[in-house]
């Protein structure tokens, strides 16, 4: 069913009685060409096109729980390409440009919203590191805004410029830069796999990775053994977990990130903004709500829930940089588990297994990349190539020294 | 989250920074090769259950602390200092002294 304006007029007529499920809920067959451990963003989006852009179908998506019901479900949903490094560059600029043709590309609507993102920065070394940043996305084909002080006004006159900590010097301002629908954009990918005859398989757990002479045969499954001749795991914080199952210790530690939402408010932010020094960013719902969030809680963790001094924290960040939020309830908060690498950069590549694949450490910067992630691993696995934009995602580049340590803060997992 | 420091008693978790996995405490030697130090520095069991990492009771007595805990239900199961642990890092490695219990 292709999703139109006038097929809500027309359902609204009808009494809505017309619509159907959006996917099929088939139970697993004995055999796929292509198994991918994980519904959530990444795996959705890496099914999507390995039928769009490789006419790949014979394929199952395996989920543990339901789709998209991990940290794509559950995240502050920013969308941007400021990246500085080469590797990072090219891919978060491929990503941004599929966000732009993303719901036409889909039939779905991600509320993809370029509200654009400010980030401040609060010294003249600050100003010097962004004015640098700002050239490089430049010279990648994005776009970016160096604002002064006064420019930063005129976007955010609500923020404390009186405060003397953190003075605001000016912003960094990428126009592009926004927001999307978190769960539409697993709904969006699931609905566009399974038309193309993907069979997503929800409430199915891996349990075990099938290995013979050197090579992967399937999977063992809650709901049965399921063969394969290529696999890939997308499991993001739970990648340490299922990459054991075949013998392998990632450069991965998880970590616990919290965010929060606040009631629904009138129109009050119309960016994304992040405060770096403070360890803050927010934006605001298309419903209102504000959301919100800060560090990671720093220890490894899979509680999937935070501890009070990270909140304490983050909500001080807020009050220091813009006080109108102060009376602003606090709706719920949740504690998403993030797949720290020791770089802060992820990883897309072959394991030492033939046909075994992982996309994984995507840090807190998952979201974003959700359609650039789908569509190289779909190449990877289809060609067995990395791609252009991601070729530098290695697994191996903690070892051949080919790092990619964006902000610069050494090799511990939960400095990134 | 409270943590137990063996010097001085349970604490609130932040007078403690969190370094990482305990397996910092065992440096490899100089002239090891690339696999050790990428052993050491990147590569993680990273398990969901019981696990030691290594913390610094910086706003108190500034000992290093390993800490055995949960990682999925934040519970602390013992502490002991990294100087009574042992390793390869800074003193000659002891013999394993028991836990205190928190």
């Amino acid at each position: 069913m292709r999703y139109s304006g006038f097929r809500v007029f027309a359902e609204g007529l009808g009494g809505n009685k017309g619509w159907k499920p959006a996917w099929r809920d088939p139970d697993p067959k004995p055999e796929y060409d292509i198994v991918i451990i994980g519904g959530g963003g990444h795996g959705l989006s890496t099914a999507y096109y390995l039928a769009k852009n490789h006419g790949l179908t014979n394929i199952a998506v395996l989920e543990k729980g339901y789709l998209g019901g991990g940290n794509v479900g559950r995240n502050t949903t920013i969308v941007r390409a400021n990246y500085f490094l080469p590797g990072n560059q090219e891919f978060y600029s491929h990503s941004l440009k599929l966000w732009e043709g993303l719901e036409g590309e889909l039939n779905y609507n991600v509320m993809h919203s370029q509200r654009g993102l400010i980030n401040l920065f609060h010294s003249d070394g600050q100003r010097d590191a962004f004015a640098r940043r700002g050239n490089a996305m430049i010279n990648q084909g994005d776009d970016a805004e160096l604002l002064d002080r006064e420019g930063v006004r005129r976007h955010l006159p609500y923020l404390d410029y009186e405060q003397t900590r953190f003075p605001i010097y000016g912003g960094l301002l990428h126009r592009r830069g926004g927001s999307a629908r978190h769960d539409a954009v697993a709904w969006g990918y699931a609905r566009g796999a399974d038309r193309r005859g993907v069979d997503l398989i929800q409430n199915c757990e891996v349990t075990g990775i099938d290995i013979e002479n050197g090579r992967v045969t399937g999977v063992q499954t809650t709901r049965g053994a399921i063969r394969a001749k290529k696999v890939g795991i997308i499991v993001a914080g739970r990648s340490g977990q299922v990459a054991a199952m075949a013998g392998m210790r990632l450069p991965v530690e998880s970590h616990i990130l919290q965010a929060f939402v606040t009631e629904g408010l009138k129109p009050v932010i119309d960016h994304v903004v992040s405060f770096g020094m403070g360890h803050f960013y927010i934006s605001q719902s298309d419903k209102g709500g504000l959301v919100f969030g800060g560090d990671l809680d720093f220890y490894a963790s899979y509680a999937a829930r935070g501890n009070l001094p990270m909140v304490e924290h983050v909500m001080e960040a807020g009050m220091t940089l813009m006080p109108m939020i102060g009376k602003a309830k606090v709706l719920r908060s949740w504690g998403g588990i993030m797949d720290m690498t020791p770089d802060g950069s992820p990883i897309i590549d072959k394991t030492h297994v033939d046909g075994l694949f992982i996309d994984c450490g995507w840090n807190y910067g998952g979201f974003k990349a959700v359609p650039a992630s789908g569509w190289c691993m779909a190449h990877l696995m289809a060609t067995g190539e990395p791609h252009e934009v991601a070729r530098h995602f290695r697994l191996d580049r903690f070892v051949t020294g080919h790092l990619m340590d964006e902000e610069g803060t050494g090799s511990q997992h939960n400095l990134h | 989250m409270r943590i137990t420091c063996p010097l001085c008693g349970t604490r609130d978790r932040r007078e403690f920074y969190y370094y990482g996995d305990a397996v910092y405490a065992d440096r490899p030697a100089g002239g090891a090769a690339p696999a050790a130090w990428d052993d050491y520095l990147h590569l993680r069991d990273n398990p969901a259950g019981e696990t030691r990492d290594l913390w610094y009771h910086e706003a108190g007595c500034s000992a290093w602390i390993e800490v055995t805990r949960n990682t999925v239900t934040h519970a602390i199961l013992s502490t002991r200092l990294v100087a009574e642990r042992g390793g390869t890092d800074g003193a000659a490695p002891k013999p394993r002294t028991k836990g205190k219990s928190a």
